[in-house]
């Protein structure tokens, strides 16, 4: 089991005041919140800051844990003392709502399993607890959104709490294929009935709801049902109009440019966005691009350019 | 134990377009129907049709757990709560549009 300095996981010195310690667990709380941060560690970083917290916003929990001492390191390998806790009384109104199944095995050992099991029972709300339906749970994926235009499968790795063999909570982990339907949302979730946490009793099992997300693409970028391209046209094929093909999730088209096409400007290609009940559109976005004039055709080429334009990009300037 | 072939499932989407009733949705969330009305009073949700027969959009179920969870884990109120989650989608929508902008651009 690994040492864990609460006080550096908050930021703080070991001398802190109460008020302090609050301050420094609500900042990092909004921080680091799973629904707040996208940051990639968030959802770690703000179990660990809760446990940190679950510890030092207790008067006699924190008198306990530093009466280790401060002379481990975070990570190091420790084992309490026999009898550490001697002399201290716990009391159970000390937990927070925040979830125990989050805490470390560190946590763990030395102030056991606090609110264990407040984790049952709640959802179904006045029923008996040893009928209870089971928990639903919320997890997030990642998709292609190629997925979402033709259905995927996902294989996903869940962390299930289970009901050991000691009638203690243990966490397992779960593999599910789950197919992606096809249509699906950024920030949508989908529904998986009876996948989450299983029931006590006769009660039925919970559902595993995901929410989705996309993987960054390459090529297209997303906003809500419609899809975007940004299509690089040279300045010939813009200015005389032209027949390209372009890319779509869906498998290449081809489109008409129109003559005097503009930078920035948009083609909508209705139906092609994500294929939800009402599909959404695919913008392509016209990208011109000019060659740089390196071989001495080329540089004569953009001479003949400007003699033939009487073009001043700067005119809307003013001076 | 032997390892068992995952079984394949296939999900639900939960959009715009589902329809839940208040007990579906109490279940969905795992939350009393009262909270549920706090959050309708609130505006955070709006069910369409009348108060004995609300139907709820699939989209309610994310909104209503990210209310839970910014209540219980940073001690904000169900107003308090309401703002964070206007200003997320704000965002989130504001960082779509900027990776929209900014791509092919490097």
């Amino acid at each position: 089991m690994e040492y864990k300095d609460y006080y550096q996981i908050l930021g703080l010195e070991r001398d802190a005041d109460q008020a302090e310690i609050k301050r420094a667990y609500r900042k990092l709380a909004r921080k680091y919140h799973p629904d707040v941060s996208k940051e990639h560690e968030a959802e770690d970083r703000f179990k660990e800051v809760g446990e940190a917290y679950e510890v030092l916003k207790d008067p006699e929990k924190r008198a306990a844990y530093d009466q280790l001492g401060a002379g481990y390191q975070s990570g190091q390998e420790f084992r309490p003392p026999p009898n550490w806790d001697q002399g201290f009384e716990f009391h159970g109104g000390g937990y927070t709502e925040a979830d125990p199944e989050a805490f470390s095995d560190f946590f763990e050992n030395l102030f056991g399993r606090g609110g264990g099991f407040r984790h049952y029972g709640h959802t179904g709300g006045a029923r008996h607890r040893f009928h209870a339906e089971g928990e639903n749970t919320y997890a997030r994926i990642a998709i292609d959104l190629e997925d979402s235009y033709r259905g995927g499968k996902r294989q996903i790795t869940l962390k299930h709490s289970v009901l050991g063999a000691d009638g203690r909570p243990e966490i397992k982990e779960r593999k599910l294929n789950v197919k992606i339907p096809r249509g699906v949302t950024e920030g949508q979730q989908i529904r998986l009935a009876g996948q989450g946490e299983p029931g006590l009793g006769d009660g039925k099992p919970g559902d595993l709801y995901l929410e989705i997300s996309f993987n960054p693409h390459r090529l297209y970028s997303v906003e809500g049902k419609t899809v975007y391209l940004k299509l690089p046209l040279a300045p010939w094929e813009a200015a005389l109009g032209a027949k390209v093909q372009a890319p779509t999730p869906d498998g290449p088209v081809n489109l008409t440019i129109p003559p005097n096409s503009r930078d920035g400007s948009k083609l909508r290609l209705k139906g092609r966005g994500i294929p939800a009940k009402e599909p959404g559109d695919l913008y392509v976005v016209l990208d011109v691009v000019a060659p740089p004039a390196d071989s001495e055709p080329q540089k004569e080429a953009y001479r003949q350019f400007s003699e033939a334009f009487e073009f001043d990009p700067r005119s809307g300037l003013g001076g | 134990m032997a390892a068992k072939k995952p079984e394949e499932i296939t999900g639900a989407i939960l959009d715009e377009e589902s329809e839940l009733t208040l007990g579906e949705l109490c279940r969905a969330c795992g939350m009393p129907a009262e909270q549920i009305i706090a959050l309708v009073e609130e505006g955070i949700i709006e069910p369409r049709g009348a108060r004995t027969r609300w139907r709820f959009s699939g989209i309610c179920v994310r909104r209503v757990r990210k209310v839970y969870t910014l209540k219980r884990d940073l001690g904000v109120n169900v107003a308090g709560a309401a703002l964070a989650i206007e200003l997320l989608e704000e965002i989130e929508r504001l960082q779509a549009r900027l990776a929209r902008l900014e791509s092919g651009r490097d």
